[in-house]
């Protein structure tokens, strides 16, 4: 017998007698080490590696372990371990790690290769793809509505009516007000350099009226009901409640995302007009304590700005932007994954949607209303 | 006989998610059977169903309800034979925006044109057909798990359908509630002559109410046992028989033991 590692008590002790080996395990175990053990250089294909257990005091799963992977470390190498001399529990647990096949069932691979026809893979659509269709399936529940032959039920628009509107009034009456006071600093300190402090209001007023209340509307929206929308969504996906609808045939865009998206369009204008005259109230102390305008001139001025043009453009954005956040968050939603990760990633994926398109509308509108000469 | 048969299979593959789970499945059902769909988790019983029922397109054969093709046909052809099943699905799916009865009532609107009176009417007997008296103006989500179940079973039979997939009723259930629940589908079978179709894993399930039970083999990919349990479980593969033995084992387990108040 040739001893390979001495520092025995402990170190693992490799001694090999012929072909074959022996491993002798210190009493407490080899312990536990990052490194993989080290097989000895001569050790050849074809030899039996016998595990001395005797000297072991314990063993715990860490040793469970080290076993497993120097037994696949030697069953790479064409070796094999012997663990008969281990106690009858560690024999057990190696033994329960060990891949095995049913007796009766043929090698799974092998069935797999020779039953299953490569299956032709169509590539993925992508998301803009997804987006595109999602807008067309929209358009075409929209059609039927129109035509009267939509599986919506008026009550489930009334009921997102309710959740959506009165409960989003305060918080878009707050932000305008103060987007309000905020552009009539700006604007004062601005317009007060070349001593035109009394058009303060007209920047208030068109800015409030024709973009920032629309766009204000669409970004609280986006966090406060297509946020909302993905969730409850999402979470019907998870939970089979899409499949129940689509399995009696109710198309489910005509039935959850119709009431949501009109619910949305029918609070819009309401909340965008309160938060335009938020705004414009709002400008009014700061135009008046920090610029001296007078109450008089200020609303005088505001009349004056307010042309019918701001208006529809104004609401006609905004009406954009809710319908763009109704879409974005039905869309995550109906595309979310069947799990409850799925629907916090829709959630999150529908606000970061909503703001993106929210924006790129901003931008896209004011550009083409802009070289329209409106 | 293949006639006379309500549902018939041929040659179907199924995929999920771009994945052929299960292929060469030929079987039929026959009117007033209970067939139950066994095999272990993962080897592809709620894919065939979610086929079955038409969500998703199969990658190779047909499925014919009463000899009409379920994924080919115009759309007004397909509503008719949606009408003709009811899916009870594995997590219940009651939409939970909505009350049971409203739940119940959906599909009755959606397809029929009773007063709402009767619909709610029918609701009611429904939902009392499963033991929920009284529940018709509670939300999903108020119920145990065991009376989501019911609720959904009895959505399922809003129409009264000839023919009635149930996905997994049993699991997530305690052992008597699950029992209960097979023993109300051997009796709407019994009563209301419906046919049908369940996936299980809930080898008691499948002594206790299935008529034949049809074995899906992970490792095959496709069905290697067909037959009444007591078949499969003296004559079927040994996959198979390894399969049910660890459900007879305990025999006793009968419905019979939870003997239900109101039938």
């Amino acid at each position: 017998m040739i001893a390979v590692a001495a520092d025995a008590g402990l170190q693992p002790v490799w001694q090999h007698t012929g072909p074959h080996w022996t491993l002798t395990l210190p009493a407490a175990g080899p312990g536990q080490r990052g490194e993989p053990t080290p097989l000895p250089r001569d050790l050849a294909a074809g030899a039996r590696v016998v595990v001395d257990g005797a000297p072991l005091q314990a063993w715990d799963a860490a040793l469970a372990a080290w076993l497993f992977e120097l037994a696949e470390a030697l069953r790479q190498r064409g070796a094999a371990l012997q663990t008969e001399t281990l106690p009858a529990g560690l024999q057990a647990v190696l033994a329960l790690a060990q891949p095995t096949a049913l007796a009766d069932n043929p090698a799974p691979d092998a069935l797999r290769a020779a039953a299953l026809p490569a299956l032709p893979r169509g590539r993925a659509p992508s998301q803009a793809a997804i987006t595109v269709a999602f807008f067309g399936e929209v358009l075409l529940a929209l059609g039927r509505w129109l035509r009267g032959r939509s599986a919506m039920r008026g009550a489930d628009v009334l009921q997102q009516l309710d959740l959506t509107g009165p409960r989003s009034l305060p918080i878009v009456l707050l932000s305008c007000a103060l987007i309000g006071l905020m552009l009539a600093y700006m604007g004062g300190a601005q317009l007060g350099r070349i001593g035109a402090q009394n058009f303060l209001a007209d920047v208030v007023t068109v800015g409030m009226v024709r973009e920032l209340a629309g766009m204000m509307t669409g970004i609280i929206l986006a966090g406060r009901v297509g946020s909302a929308f993905a969730a409850q969504l999402a979470t019907m996906k998870a939970g089979e409640e899409i499949d129940a609808l689509r399995v009696l045939g109710v198309d489910p865009i005509s039935h959850l995302v119709l009431p949501r998206l009109l619910a949305l369009m029918g609070v819009a204008p309401v909340l965008i007009t309160f938060g335009a005259v938020a705004g414009v109230l709002a400008g009014w102390p700061a135009a008046v304590g920090a610029y001296g305008v007078t109450t008089a001139e200020y609303f005088n001025q505001c009349l004056r700005a307010l042309s019918f043009t701001h208006l529809w453009i104004g609401l006609f954005k905004g009406m954009l932007y809710v319908a763009l956040v109704a879409l974005a968050g039905c869309r995550e939603g109906l595309q979310a994954g069947r799990s409850a990760q799925a629907v916090g990633a829709a959630t999150t994926a529908a606000v970061v949607k909503g703001l993106l398109w929210i924006v790129a509308a901003a931008c896209g509108t004011t550009v083409i209303f802009t070289s329209l000469g409106y | 006989m293949a006639t006379t048969a309500l549902l018939q299979v041929q040659g179907l593959a199924v995929q999920a998610g771009g994945v052929r789970v299960q292929q060469g499945l030929d079987f039929e059902v026959q009117r007033g059977e209970v067939l139950v769909v066994v095999g272990p988790s993962g080897c592809g019983k709620s894919t065939l169903l979610r086929h079955l029922v038409g969500l998703e397109r199969p990658a190779a054969g047909r499925v014919l309800l009463d000899g009409h093709d379920l994924h080919h046909g115009d759309e007004a052809a397909l509503a008719a034979l949606r009408r003709r099943f009811g899916v009870m699905f594995q997590a219940g799916a009651l939409w939970s925006s909505m009350t049971l009865g409203q739940n119940l009532m959906l599909p009755m609107r959606l397809f029929t044109a009773l007063p709402a009176a009767e619909c709610a009417r029918r609701a009611r007997f429904k939902l009392a057909l499963v033991g929920l008296q009284g529940g018709f103006e509670l939300m999903p989500a108020q119920l145990s798990g065991g009376m989501r179940k019911r609720a959904a079973l009895a959505r399922a039979l809003a129409l009264d359908p000839e023919l009635l997939f149930l996905d997994e009723p049993g699991s997530g259930l305690d052992p008597p509630n699950a029992a209960r629940l097979d023993e109300l589908v051997l009796h709407l079978r019994h009563y209301l002559g419906t046919t049908v179709v369940m996936v299980t894993h809930e080898i008691t399930s499948v002594f206790a109410v299935a008529d034949r039970a049809l074995y899906l083999d992970e490792h095959a990919k496709t069905m290697t046992a067909l037959g009444t349990p007591d078949e499969l479980l003296r004559h079927g593969p040994l996959a198979v028989r390894q399969f049910l033995q660890r459900g007879a084992a305990p025999a006793p387990a009968g419905p019979d033991r939870h003997p239900r108040g109101s039938a």
